[in-house]
């Protein structure tokens, strides 16, 4: 058996070449850039980090499909989409700031360790100087811290958590997504309204970020119009079948049903309890209900004859009257042959922004673009009036109540808006209980 | 000085350079060019490529010595993570402290599950681990949910104790370091249109993947080594001549955590984030296809195949139709489309396609897998070198 023996010799040796090896970066030049990726060339990358694989696959696919169709109305291809409506008149149609926009994509998984790997790949390697996307808001938060170390923009796409623009905010992140605060303020008044002030509701709920986020929230609503909450069940996110979370419902005594679920998930506890027969239900010597305060319509297409009368809400849907709506509604149509998800809408909205947002600062800068951003008002993206806040990032705007059509005549329209909830009955402050305990920090324009 | 013979010399030599030159072996292709795409010489994949290369390698030293599948080995390295972003968030943002402690806990938790696990062997035995992994998953995700944050993960915040550290003023989140050198700090060498990234980062997990390498080959041509060999040749012999075999089992189980752990702990501090994805059941698969893939119980399969499904991970994945029409656009337009629809399905969020029937050719055609296809090259060549030189070489006689 051989030894290891270290002597003044072998040390003086391995340290030189440790020595060497450890100075190597160092000897080297660094180039000086005023920011991160700041593009010196004719063209600027921005980068689309959406889920293409797993859970949330269908949502992250029509998000990049809206993505790219941003990026051809910021280039002057097309027929401009929402520039032609959009009250800010800073983009021209020759890209950003006179750079051709070019993109990349990546796959987040829906992990939150892929997402980052995918989107520092586009920032170290490719030099993305904004990454836009996202489909959980697990992944979010993670992306976001990646973009505020790396100082880049983050446009964050589909997140629906509290935390997102709350305890983990971040200067660098932005949302113009809805969150669930505001579900739950849209949406008590109308349950109220429908179903009466005195219900027992027992909620289940996805274990993590959003679905605990969401649960406060709707739970403190509906409170507050004298609901009584008799259980709060958490579900793990992977479970795809829901049954013996189904079956104690029925015998607790409540008589209305949160399904605080997304995606697939939503999917399978609906049809779980309708199956188990809930909606024919007479309890407390009321017709049983069910809630779902998160919709999308790729939910509710998947859902199917299911939805029909359940409640929710949602950030915008292409039925609306407005034209930012009928434009963007119509150049997705002519290019796919389909309406647009309310995710689609965000992340074409977020990139716009994005763009809108640099050409008024006249630079990439994250800090400049952040600013332009801070309080920022605008219209005619599909949304309304909407303000971007400058205490939180968090953009103010009507919230959709719907509800799943009785009578859907064709494959999109299985939702039908019950109410537009005006902006001012959704706002909160910066330092509301739910959202406190985080901390914007400054802007980081990396370099 | 390293006490290697003269073979083992030469592979970690080979190791050395490789891993000491990634940054430019990893940038043949020029900025700019249509097979940039191809390039992986950007910090995070090669910091990727040997942290994963570390985790290979001891899953090595279990699976390719002693012959036993772990099929849990991930929950060590998603251990080693949620210890090191701990310390960054009690302690301080110095990387010493996160590795050590994501060594130490991984090494603990890899004794537990080892004592209980290695009561049985083969189907049995992986089966047990992976019933281990997925309940430190389940835990992590949603049970430990304070310690773990479950699915959103564990990151570090402006509010964080850290009591070694100065106080944090400037309003941005602190970043991981070695002794004020900061493991994100890149160095870039432009050559005529060339970009080679030299990262801090990448550079310290490299220095640690050489020494766990080292110790590697050490271990394999130790006694301690042989007689692992003599478990997985025939490990009912060996306890009829009256040898208590399982401690020595046990030894090379923890042996491996603890390098799960190391690369778990790398990995958290090349970006503080640990989630609990990195526990499940699909990331302790991925170590069994890398080391089987490069050549399970040869010294250099494992970081070969790491790094070959992390290229495939992070490159082929990016690959988008647009790209795909870039490259194509010299041809008549109809042309271009059936290219594209052809490639379609195997690049982007087809990746995974491209991979499973690479590993199935790899799997059937050699199957002693990358290093096994290396010497039947390198084989060959010497051969035909010497028909040409024509020289009588006496001809070893079949055994």
């Amino acid at each position: 058996m051989s030894k290891f023996v270290v002597n003044r010799r072998t040390l003086i040796k391995s340290g030189a070449v440790a020595g060497v090896g450890l100075a190597m970066p160092t000897i080297l030049t660094r180039p000086s850039f005023a920011y991160t990726n700041e593009p010196t060339g004719s063209s600027v990358t921005l980068g689309f980090n959406v889920p293409q694989t797993g859970p949330y696959a269908d949502e992250g696919n029509d998000e990049l499909l809206a993505q790219q169709l941003a990026v051809e109305h910021l280039n002057g291809e097309g027929d401009g989409g929402c520039l032609n409506t959009f009250t800010s008149k800073a983009l021209k149609g020759n890209g950003i700031l006179g750079k051709k926009v070019t993109f990349v994509t990546g796959d987040t998984q829906t992990k939150s360790d892929a997402a980052r790997a995918s989107a520092k790949s586009m920032i170290e390697k490719d030099g993305a100087i904004m990454i836009n996307g996202g489909s959980s808001s697990g992944v979010a938060i993670a992306v976001q811290g990646m973009c505020q170390d790396a100082g880049v923009i983050f446009m964050a796409g589909l997140t629906h958590s509290n935390d997102t623009t709350g305890k983990d905010k971040k200067a660098n992140g932005f949302r113009h997504f809805f969150n669930g605060y505001m579900s739950g303020a849209a949406l008590a008044p109308v349950l109220e309204g429908v179903y009466g002030k005195e219900r027992r509701a027992y909620h289940l709920t996805a274990d993590y970020t959003w679905g605990w986020t969401q649960q406060e929230s709707i739970a403190a609503a509906t409170e507050a119009i004298g609901w009584e909450t008799v259980k709060n069940v958490l579900t793990p996110l992977a479970s795809t079948d829901f049954s013996s979370y189904i079956s104690p419902v029925l015998n607790s005594g409540a008589d209305v049903l949160v399904l605080n679920h997304y995606g697939g998930n939503m999917i399978n506890s609906l049809t779980n309890a309708i199956q188990f027969g809930l909606l024919d239900k007479q309890v407390n010597g009321k017709d049983f209900a069910i809630v779902v305060p998160l919709y999308s319509e790729l939910m509710a297409a998947g859902a199917g004859e299911n939805i029909k009368g359940v409640y929710g809400s949602m950030n915008w849907n292409w039925q609306l009257p407005d034209d930012g709506t009928k434009s963007f509604v119509k150049s997705f149509g002519e290019k796919y042959g389909k309406p647009p998800s309310n995710s689609a809408q965000t992340c074409y909205a977020q990139t716009l922004l994005y763009a809108d947002a640099c050409e008024r600062a006249g630079t990439f800068n994250p800090c400049g673009v952040g600013e332009a951003l801070e309080g920022f008002e605008f219209d005619g993206l599909g949304n309304g009036p909407t303000l971007y806040r400058a205490a939180d990032h968090q953009c103010f705007k009507d919230v959709l109540v719907v509800k799943g059509a009785e009578n859907p005549t064709t494959a999109y329209d299985t939702l039908e808006i019950v109410e537009v909830t005006p902006r001012a009955q959704v706002e909160y402050a910066p330092d509301h209980p739910m959202f406190a305990g985080g901390n914007l920090g400054k802007c980081n324009p990396g370099a | 000085m390293l006490k290697l013979g003269k073979n083992d010399l030469g592979v970690f030599g080979f190791v050395v350079a490789i891993t000491l030159l990634a940054p430019f072996l990893m940038n043949p292709f020029p900025e700019g060019s249509a097979l940039a795409q191809f390039n992986a010489g950007y910090p995070d994949l090669m910091q990727r490529f040997v942290i994963f290369g570390i985790f290979a390698i001891g899953f090595n030293i279990l699976f390719g010595l002693t012959g036993y599948l772990s099929f849990g080995h991930a929950a060590f390295l998603g251990v080693g993570s949620y210890a090191a972003v701990w310390m960054f968030k009690l302690l301080t943002m110095n990387i010493i402290p996160a590795i050590i402690l994501a060594v130490l806990i991984s090494g603990l938790f890899a004794l537990v599950i080892g004592y209980v696990s290695l009561r049985r062997s083969g189907i049995y035995f992986s089966i047990l681990t992976l019933a281990f992994a997925q309940m430190s998953f389940s835990l992590a995700y949603s049970v430990l949910t304070p310690i773990t944050n479950g699915e959103t993960g564990l990151q570090i915040t402006l509010n964080d104790p850290r009591v070694l550290d100065t106080v944090n003023t400037t309003g941005n989140l602190p970043v991981t370091g070695l002794f004020g050198l900061e493991m994100r700090d890149t160095a870039t060498l432009e050559i005529a249109g060339w970009a080679f990234q030299f990262n801090v980062g990448f550079y310290v997990s490299a220095l640690i993947m050489l020494a766990a390498f080292y110790l590697s080959i050490r271990v394999f041509r130790s006694p301690f080594g042989l007689m692992l060999r003599a478990i997985k040749t025939n490990q009912n012999r060996l306890n009829y001549t009256g040898l208590n075999s399982r401690p020595y089992t046990l030894a090379a189980f923890v042996i491996s955590g603890m390098y799960a752990g190391l690369a778990g702990g790398l990995m958290a501090s090349m970006d503080p984030l640990a989630g609990a994805e990195r526990m499940q059941w699909t990331a302790s698969g991925e170590v069994v296809l890398m080391t089987i893939l490069g050549g399970a119980g040869t010294l250099l399969g494992p970081i070969l195949g790491a790094g070959f499904i992390k290229y495939f991970e992070n490159i082929f994945s990016k690959i988008n139709d647009n790209v795909l029409h870039g490259w194509f656009n010299f041809m008549p337009d109809f042309m271009e489309n059936v290219m594209v629809t052809i490639i379609h399905p195997f690049v982007g969020k087809g990746w995974h396609l491209t991979l499973g029937l690479l590993f199935m050719i790899i799997v059937i055609f050699l199957p002693g897998g990358l290093v096994d296809g290396g010497t039947r090259l390198w084989k060959r060549l010497l051969t035909r070198k010497q028909d040409n030189s024509s020289s009588v070489v006496a001809t070893t006689p079949a055994k």
